[in-house]
């Protein structure tokens, strides 16, 4: 066990490194202060929230800071390990406490970084919401889970962590869960999520029982000591993944992210784009000794494992359902789960240092297009996300909105010199070059995919002719009744409850511009309009802390030591490995811009209504529209596949089995019955039985007040007579 | 040592949940003191377990009770909210006042 022994020798490095664990604990007793007294504080509670995050901000900087001349100081950068105990029980102790590394110091940075901007953002977006208090608490407590999580020093603490963002996922999922589509989606999310889960548990007591330690840095100097067999880490890291498959959206269990789109705008920027989803990626990365060792990754001539090709299936399902999309922030859901298929294959390559910084630079530019969409909606087309029906045509209006959105899509695209470029295409190159052939070419496939749905998805939200609410069709002078006005425009879920807000703040939309026809989608606010610029900086700027073609390796030096295993060496950085992928890149921009205006454009074309003539064209379209069936075959087929024979042999067994017994018992009964009646009843009992009768009723009438009916009354009974039971038990035995 | 305080928690824990139980009027309330009471004793359990492995280390008896009364409690309190839940329905009110047909 690593305690105060351990916290004794490394008093040099550092006060934010010494005491990193009050990144996680600020956000959660402000928490505990928002729910408490939030509604009584001027702003409800909004300004805790935000300033617990920047004091995590500042803490986690200064973190960064010493951690940088920590690393320079060292040869080997030695983790900050911290712990405390927590509670213990039969000899077996369970800590809480930190442990500070590379990896770690990345993500809390990132966390309160990411949360500080969209809490600040909340509070123009969700400004007289119904629920406003329990929202922020929501989104602080969400903040404190996910930072407990990676700044944690055992697998206890970790699973902690993870559980309290699921919690709070499912709260912030259902924000608004008078809509039944949105309490819905949270269930789904919860209950897929927990699906994953038990994979966790099982993985972590797997690895308690075969290394007899909870903390992490034991656990991965234990996975590479070569003295765990190979079959405990591969079940390990098998069960471990389902957990990660679960919480990082990978195919299967990808259903539910979309789906999660029901909740507010920044929570999906928060939770499902940045933050909650990475967890799983996290924690592959956490663990990669474990992972590395158990299933044989970058051993000489093996070619596919679990994690890479999981990855690589996400990247291409999920980019393929992005093409279908009408709601632009499904579109961006998806794309999230492809881009965490880049993270997973990366991981599965082995390109750990690429996929941790695809982490990195990933929440920027994700969070900035989440926030975009956000504010495309709250201010340029009514609160609906519908790209086909209600945008189109807001380059104009919203300047700084559509620049931030192509900045952020050009990152996400791997253009070259943008942060994307130089992470994606890390992975792929690193697939490369550890020998991955088929899962380089399905990297090139997906930057290719990529690119093609963000054209389309910006040009129907930005280019073209302004439709529906975007070009003021329902505005607000005509009245108040718009929220039912946009009913039939509204995408299943998450379109319709911004609308229904709406109709809950209808004094709020007093101070709106109001302005008839086109010209009233103007540029949104600063509070939002801020974190966007911020945002948009880094999605530029991000990558030079990594940029291979520059030479640049700080980010691979500050983080290597988290690794904890040898990898092969990255391949040197050539461009004329990266042309395959910068020409898949303008490939797709320009095969999708034709495709968009052709279907969407104003101009007759062929293309026009293509997947309803084609039949081929249109199974296909379908097929994907109903993504994959995978979710008929969840609910259908496996929920009622299970359901439905218990059901059955339950009534089955009712009717044969217990019936029958219970019918034959009847009919032997009845033939007892009839002779004991004759021989016994008439004679002897009745006799006993009507003084028996007469004394009951006097005790009943006696005790009738007693039945009240009232069940406090009973308890009280209950309760007196368990005292009176007490009291006779502690006089006898004295 | 410190299992007095433990077991002073658990009494006042037991007392506010019996309390809750005689003069609570909602369903709901009324459960939740049952919680309260169920882990009073959950602390007694613990208390006494602390207690005893002292001399006898490593044994997690009381631990295990308590372990097997969090699960109980668990399926209790969901038949007691589902049954809330369907008095809820049928009678657009959990207040316990209401539920007196078995009056004799």
């Amino acid at each position: 066990m690593f305690l105060a022994e351990e916290a004794g020798a490394t008093v040099a490095a550092g006060w934010f490194l010494e005491h990193a664990w009050l990144i996680p604990v600020i956000p959660a007793v402000s928490f505990a202060i928002i729910i408490l007294f939030g509604k009584k504080l001027p702003m409800k509670g909004a300004e805790v929230g935000i300033a617990s995050m920047m004091a995590g901000l500042v803490l986690a900087t200064g973190l960064t800071y010493q951690w940088i001349v920590h690393v320079r100081g060292a040869a080997e950068a030695e983790p900050v390990i911290k712990s405390w105990v927590w509670w213990q029980s039969g000899g077996m102790k369970f800590g809480l406490g930190q442990h500070i590394d590379g990896l770690a110091v990345m993500a809390l940075l990132l966390v309160t970084f990411i949360s500080t901007l969209v809490q600040i953002y909340s509070v123009e977006y969700v400004r007289d919401d119904r629920r406003y208090t329990h929202f922020f608490a929501a989104m602080t407590l969400f903040s404190a889970g996910m930072l407990a999580m990676v700044s944690a020093e055992n697998m206890v603490q970790f699973i902690l962590g993870w559980e309290i963002m699921g919690l709070c996922s499912f709260l912030l999922i259902g924000h608004w869960w008078e809509e039944r589509a949105n309490s819905e989606a949270a269930l789904k999310a919860f209950l897929t999520v927990r699906v994953g889960d038990i994979g966790l548990l099982v993985g972590v007591a797997i690895l308690f029982g075969a290394s007899g330690t909870f903390s992490i840095s034991g656990i991965n100097a234990w996975a590479v000591s070569g003295q765990p067999s190979h079959s405990v880490l591969l079940w390990a890291a098998i069960a471990l993944f389902i957990a990660c498959i679960g919480k990082s959206g990978q195919f299967p269990l990808h259903t539910w992210l979309p789906d999660a789109m029901a909740g507010p705008t920044p929570v999906s920027s928060l939770l499902h784009s940045s933050t909650m989803v990475v967890a799983g990626v996290f924690l592959v990365a956490r663990l990669y000794p474990v992972f590395h060792t158990g299933l044989d990754i970058n051993v000489a001539g093996q070619q596919v494992n679990l994690i890479a090709v999981i990855g690589g299936i996400t990247i291409l399902i999920a980019a393929a359902l992005a093409f279908v999309q009408n709601d632009i922030k499904k579109v961006l859901a998806y794309s999230t789960v492809s881009q965490l298929g880049y993270m997973m294959m990366g991981l599965g390559v082995g390109a750990w240092v690429p996929a941790v910084f695809h982490i990195f630079t990933h929440a920027f530019f994700k969070c900035c297009l989440f926030l975009c969409a956000g504010s495309v909606a709250h201010t340029g087309s009514h609160h609906s996300f519908d790209m086909k029906n209600d945008m189109g045509g807001l380059r104009k209006k919203m300047p700084i909105t559509f620049g931030t959105w192509m900045v952020s899509t050009a990152a996400l695209c791997g253009l070259p010199l943008v942060s994307g470029f130089f992470s994606k295409d890390e992975i792929i190159d690193g697939a490369k070059h550890n020998n991955y052939t088929v899962f380089f070419v399905i990297g090139l496939i997906g930057a290719f995919m990529t690119t093609a749905y963000m054209t389309r998805a910006t040009y129907l939200t930005f280019f073209g002719k302004a439709r529906g609410a975007a070009a003021g069709e329902h505005a607000h002078a005509d009245d108040h009744a718009h929220a039912a006005d946009a009913a039939p425009h509204r995408v299943e879920g998450s379109a319709s409850d911004e609308a229904q807000r709406v109709s809950g703040q209808s004094e709020a939309e007093a101070s709106h511009p109001r302005q008839q026809g086109f010209g009233w989608a103007t540029e949104s606010p600063l509070l939002i309009v801020g974190p966007l610029l911020i945002l948009a900086t880094l999605a530029i700027f991000s990558g030079y802390l990594n940029a291979a073609p520059f030479h640049i390796e700080k980010f691979h030096h500050w983080i290597e030591s988290s690794i904890g295993v040898s990898l092969p060496e990255a391949a040197e950085f050539e461009w004329i490995n990266a042309i395959p992928s910068i020409t898949l890149v303008a490939a797709g921009f320009l095969v999708s811009l034709f495709l968009c205006r052709a279907v969407f454009g104003e101009a007759d074309s062929k293309l026009k209504g293509l997947t309803e003539r084609s039949r081929l064209l249109g199974a296909g379209h379908r097929f994907l529209v109903n993504k994959y069936y995978l979710d008929d075959l969840y609910e259908k087929v496996i929920v009622h596949g299970v359901a439905h024979p218990i059901a059955q042999a339950a009534y089955w067994v009712n009717q044969h089995v217990i019936d029958a017994t219970v019918d034959a018992f009847g009919r032997g009964g009845k033939r007892t019955g009839d002779w004991v009646y004759k021989n016994i009843d008439q004679r002897v009992v009745d006799g006993a039985v009507n003084g028996t009768g007469a004394a009951a009723r006097g005790t009943g009438g006696a005790l009738r007040p007693i039945q009240s009916g009232k069940v406090n009354q009973y308890g009280a009974l209950l309760f007196s007579a368990a005292a009176i039971g007490a009291l006779v038990l502690v006089i006898v035995n004295t | 040592m410190l299992v007095n305080n433990f077991l002073l928690l658990g009494a006042v824990l037991f007392c506010i949940g019996v309390y809750g139980v005689i003069a609570r009027k909602n369903a709901v309330m009324v459960l939740m003191s049952i919680e309260l009471i169920l882990n009073s004793v959950n602390l007694n359990l613990l208390a006494f377990n602390q207690l005893w492995a002292k001399d006898n280390p490593g044994h997690v008896d009381g631990n295990t009770f308590a372990l097997y009364i969090i699960a109980i409690a668990a399926a209790e309190v969901g038949v007691g909210l589902a049954m809330v839940l369907l008095i809820f329905r049928n009678r657009k009110s959990i207040s316990l006042d209401e539920l007196s047909e078995m009056k004799g």
